[in-house]
């Protein structure tokens, strides 16, 4: 290996190099603020590390990782989440679980899964990424709160994610008995029926991955199970690591090349659309309509993988899926946390609770307003930015049925993300509860004033995206 | 004229107004209203100065947006009645709101900064972001501080308006990539725009989604359904936003948009238009004759004013073989909502006033009020005739316009639109009839009258409508040039 290949490994390595320290540490001193500075300097240490490594330009190395811009660009948007997630745990831990140092290792070994999974241009980077990331959140789900929903959703969570994890495995079993190869720009080579079967069953692992319709089902059960600041890790860097590795996979291997795999995919995106917005019309409960919600949304994403493969080209699909996922996390987070800060003590999930907040706290409601205005994709908001791009691109690649979808799908959502802000509008008898920390509301307010920047004015996040891309797709 | 900095300084009053609440409760509105003060004198300056605004500034460079911001006649009239008129809201609700009076404050400064955005904006990207954002504000003004039935007014206003600016949203980008697709160039820009090369069939769908867009909001049947429940159960601010400006959002976006933009197809489709206008002409007024809520009744009346806007801007005409744009209808439509931005708020804020001092909008809990307070019959007389289109009154040069320049395009529809007068008159009259005059209702023993702050807005309105009745002369003036570039863009 070159001493470049060495700079642009170096997240990866001051993460795991991360990671031992911590190990040794809690074993001698187990107290919750150190632990978490230690976890914070971790993080920030890695968001520092990926800054030096993208220095070293594109660095494919041993044609098992490929770090580059767009690897660089999900890694430093991985870390920042997890930052964010460490910050609003530490409030929402604290009065459950006797222990939570470790719950601080797995969320950085998780971090660690998803950067490996940007970066992946092989198989076993794929499954080793997917698999770090996905055994370090069955555990993060069950652990702060030991009682019976957590557990319930953790073991759905596990035995699902397991058969998809197989299924993927199994499809690049298939593929590389046709290719011989490993390599994501080799499996170009295999257009044989076994091949192609192989290619389906590692997109169906994917899609359930994002849950995407008919994959979905586990999604509102372990949203609702898991405790809310993992609920939002799991929304965003799970599904974003899954969503960057997806996009990259399909324009390396131009699978989608593949005309029944291009509708199949186009089918679920606009099955998704229309079921996850349909369903979430349906429900009171938050976290619930929020998992719903997070379905739809990945549907619409999907115009942006689709868009690899149409007349808008690999780089505009990139380039697109890259602000939307920033957006999505965004927004998604923001969410999360602002439910986060809320159930410092007992859950705060049903709609019916968040009456009367704009009165109450109206920091935090206003943060989760402007987070539920994103995802209906209005003006003043980077999820208009997000749907906006998405329109181009699927405008440019002459999607229209998805386009179509995607409107539909949008008018639907107004209702169900208006409707909580119009219950927090309420007027509420509840008296307002005194804040414990200052962090918290801190950081949901950071997360809120970027949703909003963001959406006014996007330049830098587009002109970043951009340079990210510059040597994306050949 | 700097019309960022006159919108960036709305949105700070707005704030600022929204902060100040802590410090006294009256701070809110005083602030609120100094700022429509300050502004309109600004915009009348500059409208007195004769100049022409212009403001270029880079915001999105990848897709070639813009912050393109100008003031031509049109714009600078609708501008002024916009904030005008929220001086009349701030007024009509001086002593309505008691409840968190900063955040009210708030998304009336908000609302009106967006509405002045959507009325200057000539960059796409650009309008359809202003569009938007007047439409929150809007909707926590209706959703926190209407009338019984809120909620549900408050969500099917949002739900249409965001339904349809979905639609317009979708129409825009595809304009813009078939423009990109022939030109090479990505561009939100109005001017680049107005150029592009679109087949006939594309040029028409395209059109047709401006169109909703633009006629849900206006409102025209059959998707005017919001409006009477927004109207009568929005806060009388509320009601006087939403009836002088936000309709006429509407009307601009078919003036400035619709027609210069897809000049072929618009034609094509003017005959269903102004089908569209009379038909809101006539339901609009038989369903505000049918009315027993003062408010309501005066939402259905603006339906069918709006009708005539319909009528007026798609009454394209035949000269040498081709169909273009009818200038004297055009004039017509842009008088009507002027006119209609007066007498309608107006009588707006009477419906708030009744409702104020007698908690009811039922007529039949009105009835010889005008003994008990005359101002305000006389004024209620004065702007219901207005609004019925008595000659010398805005509003009858604005119909009067329309109909000579629709008689041109099509006979049966100017008629039946004629016959809309008729039905004016008499929803007008029993309006009237059934609140001021007639048998003194018994259990209203006395009304606190109409004081100096309600009379003299109502006066300054009434002014301008004999302004405009008897001298139209400036305004067409203001407005000619527009509709001569209309003209010109026609084929």
């Amino acid at each position: 290996m070159t001493a470049s290949a060495w700079t642009a490994l170096a997240p990866h390595i001051f993460l795991t190099g991360g990671v031992t320290l911590m190990l040794l540490a809690i074993s001698f001193i187990r107290r919750g603020p150190v632990t978490l500075a230690l976890t914070l300097a971790v993080l920030l240490g890695t968001l520092v590390s990926i800054g030096y490594a993208a220095g070293a330009g594109t660095q494919l190395i041993d044609d098992f990782l490929l770090v580059d811009g767009y690897a660089n660009f999900f890694n430093a948007l991985f870390v920042v989440a997890a930052l964010v997630t460490a910050v609003l745990t530490y409030g929402y831990v604290a009065g459950r679980a006797a222990q939570q140092e470790e719950f601080y290792i797995l969320l950085l070994t998780s971090t660690l899964g998803a950067m490996t999974m940007a970066a992946a241009a092989h198989f076993g980077a794929f499954l080793l990424g997917m698999e770090i990331l996905s055994i370090s959140l069955y555990a993060m789900i069950a652990y702060p709160d030991s009682g019976r929903r957590p557990l319930e959703a953790a073991i759905k969570y596990l035995v699902l994610s397991g058969v998809a994890s197989t299924t993927i495995l199994f499809g690049m079993a298939l593929v590389y008995g046709e290719t011989g190869s490993m390599e994501f720009d080799q499996a170009l080579a295999g257009d044989g029926v076994l091949s192609r079967v192989g290619q389906g069953m590692i997109l169906a692992g994917l899609a359930f991955k994002l849950s995407l319709v008919p994959f979905h089902m586990w999604t509102p059960d372990v949203y609702q199970g898991a405790p809310a600041p993992v609920t939002g890790f799991v929304a965003t860097v799970s599904k974003g690591a899954v969503a960057a590795l997806l996009l990259r996979y399909v324009a390396t291997t131009e699978v989608l090349e593949f005309k029944a795999l291009f509708f199949g995919l186009s089918l679920i995106a606009i099955v998704s659309m229309v079921v996850g917005n349909v369903l979430a019309l349906l429900q009171d409960n938050l976290k619930r309509l929020l998992a719903y919600s997070s379905i739809a949304h990945m549907g619409y994403l999907l115009i942006a993988v689709l868009a690899v493969a149409s007349a808008a080209g690999p780089r505009m699909a990139a380039e697109t899926g890259m602000v939307y996922i920033v957006g999505y996390f965004a927004m998604t987070l923001a969410a999360f946390g602002v439910m986060t800060v809320l159930s410092a003590d007992e859950d705060v999930e049903s709609l019916a609770d968040y009456e009367g907040l704009f009165w109450r706290r109206p920091l935090l409601a206003a943060v989760l307003g402007a987070a539920a205005l994103s995802l209906a994709g209005i003006p003043l908001t980077v999820g208009f930015i997000a749907k906006f791009y998405l329109f181009a691109a699927g405008i440019d690649g002459s999607l229209w049925l998805l386009v179509w979808a995607l409107v539909a799908g949008s008018a639907i959502g107004v209702y169900y993300y208006l409707r909580i802000v119009f219950s927090m509008t309420k007027a509420s008898a509840a008296d307002g509860e005194t804040s414990r920390s200052w962090w918290g509301p801190a950081t949901v307010a950071i997360l809120g004033v970027a949703i909003v920047v963001m959406g006014i004015y996007p330049t830098p996040l587009i002109d970043a995206a951009r340079e990210a891309l510059h040597a994306f797709g050949g | 004229m700097n019309i960022l900095g006159l919108i960036l300084l709305m949105l700070g009053a707005g704030a600022v107004a929204g902060l100040s609440e802590k410090f006294h409760a009256a701070a809110p509105k005083w602030i609120s209203l100094a700022t429509f003060i300050v502004t309109l004198a600004w915009v009348g300056a500059f409208i007195a100065g004769d100049g022409y605004a212009n403001q270029h500034i880079a915001w999105i460079p990848r897709f070639g947006i813009s912050i393109v911001l100008s003031m031509d006649g049109l714009s600078q009239l609708l501008v002024a009645l916009t904030l005008f008129l929220g001086i009349v809201a701030v007024v009509s609700s001086w002593t309505e709101v008691k409840d968190r009076p900063g955040f009210f404050q708030f998304n009336i400064l908000w609302v009106m900064a967006g509405v002045v955005g959507v009325f200057t904006a000539l960059d796409l990207f650009l309008f359809f972001f202003f569009w938007e954002v007047m439409l929150i504000p809007m909707y926590f003004l209706i959703a926190i501080w209407g009338h019984e039935d809120k909620s549900y007014a408050s969500m099917k206003f949002f739900l249409f308006t965001q339904i349809s600016g979905l639609l317009m949203l979708f129409a825009i980008l595809a304009l813009v990539y078939f423009n990109y697709a022939a030109t090479g160039v990505i561009t939100f820009n109005y001017h680049d725009l107005l150029n592009a090369e679109l087949a006939g069939d594309v040029a028409f769908y395209l059109m047709l989604g401006f169109f909703v867009a633009f006629v849900v909001k206006l409102p025209g049947v059959p998707f005017h359904t919001w409006l009477p429940d927004a109207h009568t159960q929005a806060p009388t601010a509320g009601s006087v936003i939403l009836a002088g400006i936000l309709l006429k959002t509407g009307a601009y976006g078919l003036i400035r948009f619709v027609v210069p933009l897809f000049p072929e197809a618009s034609a094509d489709f003017a005959v269903w238009a102004m089908f569209l206008g009379a038909l809101s002409i006539l339901y609009g007024g038989f369903m505000a004759y049918s009315q027993s809520d003062f408010k309501r009744l005066v939402a259905y009346s603006s339906v069918a004013h709006m009708g005539f806007v319909l009528l007026g801007v798609f009454a394209f005409h035949e000269v040498a073989g081709v169909l273009v744009v009818n200038d004297l209808a055009v004039q017509g439509a842009i008088v009507t909502m002027i006119a209609h931005g007066f007498s309608t708020a107006a009588l707006f804020m009477m419906a708030g006033a009744l409702q104020e001092r007698l908690h009811s909008r039922e007529m039949s809990n009105m009835g010889g009020l005008w003994k008990r307070a005359p101002r305000m019959g006389a004024v209620t007389l004065f702007f219901v005739i207005a609004s019925v289109g008595m000659p010398g009154l805005g509003n009858f040069v604005g119909e009067f316009l329309v109909l000579v320049g629709a008689f041109k395009a099509n006979i049966p529809l100017t008629v039946a639109g004629a016959l809309g007068v008729v039905v004016a008159a008499v929803y007008g009259l029993y309006l009237m009839q059934r609140s001021f005059q007639g048998t003194p209702n018994p259990d209203v023993a006395s009304m606190r009258d109409f004081g100096l702050r309600e009379m003299s807005v109502m006066v300054l309105m009434m002014a301008g409508l004999v302004w405009i009745g008897i001298h139209p002369q400036e305004l067409l003036d203001l407005s000619a040039p527009v509709v001569q570039a209309l003209w010109e863009g026609a084929p």
